[in-house]
């Protein structure tokens, strides 16, 4: 277990419902990512997994169990953790250099530095000609680059993304899957990613953990051993498509439809 | 919109079908989208001033022949020329007082609102042990409050500043309170993920961020220290814009009342446009949302 760069164990997290009663949101869940393992979590919204990623970000306490960073426990945020949101998280007063340079004030760099690796960032993403704009001259898939650009750029030891690409339309999150792959597989690093998306997990990870709603518990653990570089042609392979299925299958399981469809 | 279907042997002017063509029964969709419609901005203008002459011609007529005394109405004209021998006599000074008081009232009401009403957002244990009194007290007519100021600390400037800040202070810290809460929570938490301490999210994410609603409430809120300012001056003052009313009412100059609510008028829009400009340029970053 040593070599397990994040480890979940035994999270269970429960609110107060609306009606007095307790909703257990997460039960009992338990899993660890190896170092420079892309993992995704995938579930039905109401599922936990959000809740899930921000006890391991240290924003929400768990109820009981938990999450362990090079075997220390977290006891809150912190910059060995970086995060990205499913909403824009950029700060509009800024520009995008700026704002990478904001999150880089952390470290013991001299402002020339700071600015060294801010552009590095930007074209690590291709946006190296947006440094001088401002947030909100920018479309949505762009400034999830820049939150990603931004998250990698004080070099966390692991990175959480919370369906960071979920509010933009379907092309658009096509290439930004494809962007993340290559950034991904040019510099190695632990994420833990979460999504709604079978084929977005599918095609992201090495391993997809899915869970279920309510209580949510973790149903499933499949290793996806699809060759890398991944491009967006694997999409229709027959591999691909196989796991997708698999997935699907086992997510309708966990999940019967109301009123008996099937 | 036949043309954009057709083919091009119809653009062509071979006429296949007349029928198409020719309108036929009463036209469709006659009524345009006029809540909410855009309007030109020399309409705007236009409207703006036509709408303000409207007053003064309904002024100058009623003052005309609605027979009433100039002491009780006195007409446009009458006041006009008030307004120019004012100028040349205690105008600017009464300005200037007024102006004077209504700033280190403001001020220093600013100065303590924005630190406790910034901490009443951002922490809950400061809310619930201030905001319910503060709400409280809000709702206590400041008016109600002169004649205790003056039992404490007499009829000087500093009960001029006294009124201001009990007139504003309190509200300006609910205002700040909820300028601060409507930071979005991620961008907090960002700051937190980068390992940023409260004070550092304070000075760098809360502030900055909540700046240009804060910018806006100081913009209004200045508006409601003018009229606390008038009132405070209303009751004992030796000098400024209010006194100059009390005074003319003394004498039954109802001219120089009506110059000195227009010029009180003139410069609560002057100073309110003013805070606007330098609020958009400021704040150019929140004209679009990001």
């Amino acid at each position: 277990m040593t070599n397990n760069k994040l480890t979940v164990r035994n999270v269970s997290k429960w609110f107060a419902g609306d009606n007095g009663e307790i909703v257990n949101a997460i039960d009992d869940i338990s899993f660890a990512l190896a170092e420079n393992e892309f993992v995704s979590l995938v579930g039905p919204s109401g599922c936990g997994k959000s809740t899930l990623l921000s006890i391991a970000a240290g924003l929400t306490e768990p109820s009981s169990g938990a999450v362990l960073v090079d075997g220390d426990i977290v006891r809150g945020p912190g910059r060995d953790r970086g995060v990205v949101f499913q909403t824009y998280t950029l700060f509009p007063w800024m520009d995008v250099r700026a704002n990478i340079e904001f999150a880089l004030r952390g470290e013991d760099f001299s402002r020339a530095e700071r600015r060294r690796v801010a552009d590095e960032h930007l074209e690590l993403v291709g946006l190296s000609q947006f440094a001088d704009a401002m947030p909100s001259q920018l479309s949505g898939g762009m400034r999830q680059r820049v939150a990603i650009a931004r998250a990698l750029s004080y070099r966390p030891r692991v990175l959480l993304m919370d369906e960071p690409f979920g509010a933009l339309d379907a092309m658009t999150r096509q290439l930004m899957q494809e962007l993340l792959t290559r950034v991904w597989e040019e510099h190695r690093l632990t994420v833990l990613f979460v999504t709604h998306d079978i084929d977005e997990a599918v095609f992201l990870s090495d391993r997809v953990l899915l869970m279920s709603a309510r209580p949510g518990r973790l149903v499933e653990d499949v290793r996806i051993d699809l060759e890398r570089p991944r491009r967006f042609e694997l999409q229709t392979s027959a591999e691909f498509v196989e796991y997708r299925a698999h997935l699907l299958s086992t997510v309708r399981a966990a999940q019967p439809i109301p009123g008996g469809i099937t | 919109m036949v043309t954009s279907q057709s083919s091009p042997a119809d653009v062509a002017g071979a006429p296949k079908a007349p029928a198409t063509v020719r309108s036929a029964g009463p036209p469709r969709g006659r009524r345009r989208r006029r809540l909410y419609a855009e309007l030109s901005r020399p309409s705007y203008i236009v409207t703006a001033v036509l709408g303000f002459a409207v007053l003064i011609g309904a002024w100058w007529l009623y003052a005309a022949v609605g027979g009433l005394s100039d002491l009780f109405l006195p007409a446009p004209d009458q006041v006009a020329s008030r307004l120019v021998k004012y100028a040349g006599e205690d105008l600017w000074s009464d300005t200037w007082a007024s102006f004077r008081r209504v700033s280190i009232g403001f001020l220093i009401s600013t100065a303590m609102a924005l630190p406790v009403g910034i901490l009443i957002g951002t922490y809950r244990r400061v809310e619930a042990a201030i905001e319910p009194t503060m709400g409280f007290i809000r709702y206590m007519p400041a008016i109600a409050f002169v004649p205790l100021t003056i039992i404490w600390i007499g009829v000087g400037e500093e009960q001029k500043w006294l009124v201001i800040w009990i007139g504003t202070f309190f509200t300006q810290v609910l205002m700040v309170m909820d300028n601060v809460k409507r930071v979005r929570r991620e961008l907090v938490d960002i700051g937190y993920t980068l390992g940023m301490s409260d004070l550092a999210i304070l000075g760098r994410i809360v502030i900055p961020s909540a700046s240009p609603a804060i910018w806006d409430t100081l913009r209004i809120t200045l508006g409601w220290a003018w009229t606390w300012l008038v009132l405070a001056e209303l009751v004992a003052a030796d000098d400024g814009l209010g006194h100059r009313i009390v005074l003319a009412q003394r004498y039954l100059q109802t001219d120089t009342i009506f110059v000195a609510l227009i010029v009180v008028g003139a410069i609560g829009l002057l100073m309110d446009q003013v805070m606007k400009f330098a609020g958009r340029r400021l704040f150019r970053w929140a004209e679009k949302g990001a």
